[in-house]
């Protein structure tokens, strides 16, 4: 059977690569924290030593559009572009392209099915930046193969959080399931608190650091149970116009289980929280010397 | 209220850089071209197919022909794309970074929760 050797949970910040990218006389003082944090967490995706990448994210209105909207979609594609005209613009992100693993994305689409779930799938998918983002944090040497799957966080009536948590424990099952030699990371990235487009947008913290404090504790404690009894859809609208990006959180935190994570750190940004989780469900899968730190919050 | 096709503007008009700088330099001529030719589109199809039924209201129009971003907050239009677009069209006549974002915020601040229905 397949070995899921990692799982990443994180925030998806499309300004991290233009930051990370400047002289550092150009760069704003929280540059420098900002890339120490990000390849301290990337450390604990490359000693995990994957052989394929599953990828979470959400496509933010670029190929999924509302004439024709999937709750849950996964790609099924030889390849991938990645990132779009108006991301290069606003974000300054370069476009990619992408190997995909067609076995496994065939493999996920019939069991997912077969275990309740009507998944969408994509022949031809250009992924945006909630795919392209963990990338440049934590595989920037875009190596690998990725099965991309999208959830929908942003255009509603969306499923309710139990759903996507639902959703991460049947990955889970059908990855721990996969006939294969493979090496499998599951990465998926969400948000905390979050407001686009409203009148808290862009403040010196996330619209609601108390929501986030409570946050990254469910996350990194394994809390799906506390998580599940204090979130729900409408609830999401309170800390943020765009919190319901932690939705995929949620999913990832039922990917991993009722654990606590194995490196938590999290990072008080100028408009959100930060924050970057992993979990190693088989620490026996996992080389070397133990990681240096576990992150700010364990 | 058609949320739906005031999105559909947004997200047309956003991807296009040609059409971004049509919209900002020309409001009133590119809404009302847009939905002449464009608001029936299906999208991906040929014009054989276009749909038959699609308009704006009026205060749609007028919120989108005056650039007013609080106006289409509060009728519901996406965030999102709400914000995509403008960022395009006018950070760059801020100075200081973020400011457009924040004087975009500022001009909401009236507006507590709950906030306007997105749902479409």
């Amino acid at each position: 059977m397949a070995k899921l050797v990692a799982i990443l949970a994180t925030t998806h910040h499309p300004f991290y690569f233009k930051t990370s990218q400047l002289p550092p006389e150009e760069a704003p003082p929280f540059a420098a924290p900002w890339v120490s944090a990000v390849e301290a967490y990337r450390e604990t995706l490359t000693r995990a030593r994957p052989d394929v990448l599953v990828m979470v994210g959400s496509d933010h209105f670029h190929q999924l559009w509302l004439d024709n909207m999937p709750q849950f979609l996964i790609g099924k594609a030889p390849y991938y572009d990645g990132n779009w005209e108006n991301e290069m613009r606003e974000f300054g992100l370069p476009k990619l392209f992408f190997k995909g693993h067609e076995e496994l994305s065939a493999y996920m689409l019939r069991e997912g099915i077969d275990k309740g779930f009507d998944l969408a799938f994509s022949n031809e998918l250009r992924v945006d930046h909630s795919v392209t983002c963990p990338i440049f944090t934590v595989r920037p040497q875009n190596d690998l193969p990725i099965v991309p799957i999208y959830t929908n966080i942003f255009a509603p009536p969306l499923p309710r959080p139990e759903r996507f948590v639902q959703l991460g424990k049947t990955i889970r099952e059908i990855i721990d399931a996969w006939p294969s030699d493979l090496r499998v990371a599951v990465i998926g990235t969400g948000h905390l608190s979050l407001e686009l487009g409203g009148p808290r947008q862009f403040g010196p913290h996330g619209p609601d650091p108390e929501f986030d404090a409570r946050a990254v504790r469910w996350i990194a404690d394994g809390d799906i149970d506390g998580c599940l009894s204090s979130v729900t859809l409408d609830s999401l609208h309170a800390p943020g116009n765009a919190t319901h990006g932690f939705m995929d959180f949620m999913l990832m935190m039922g990917i991993a289980g009722h654990t606590r994570a194995d490196y938590a750190d999290n990072l008080d940004l100028f408009h959100t929280m930060e924050a970057y989780f992993t979990w190693y469900p088989d620490p026996s899968l996992i080389d070397g010397p133990p990681l240096t730190s576990k992150g700010a919050l364990l | 209220m058609s949320k739906y096709l005031v999105n559909k503007f947004l997200f047309t008009i956003d991807r296009d850089h040609e059409l971004t700088e049509r919209y900002r330099e020309d409001p009133a001529g590119t809404v009302a071209w847009w939905e002449a030719e464009e608001a029936n589109r299906l999208l991906n199809c040929i014009d054989a197919e276009k749909s038959t039924w699609l308009s704006f209201t009026d205060a749609e129009r007028t919120a989108l022909t005056t650039h007013d971003h609080v106006a289409l907050f509060e009728m519901g239009a996406h965030p999102f794309l709400t914000l995509t677009l403008w960022i395009a069209m006018f950070e760059r006549d801020f100075d200081e970074p973020l400011g457009m974002q924040l004087d975009y915020a500022a001009k909401l601040a009236h507006l507590g929760l709950p906030y306007p229905d997105i749902a479409t």
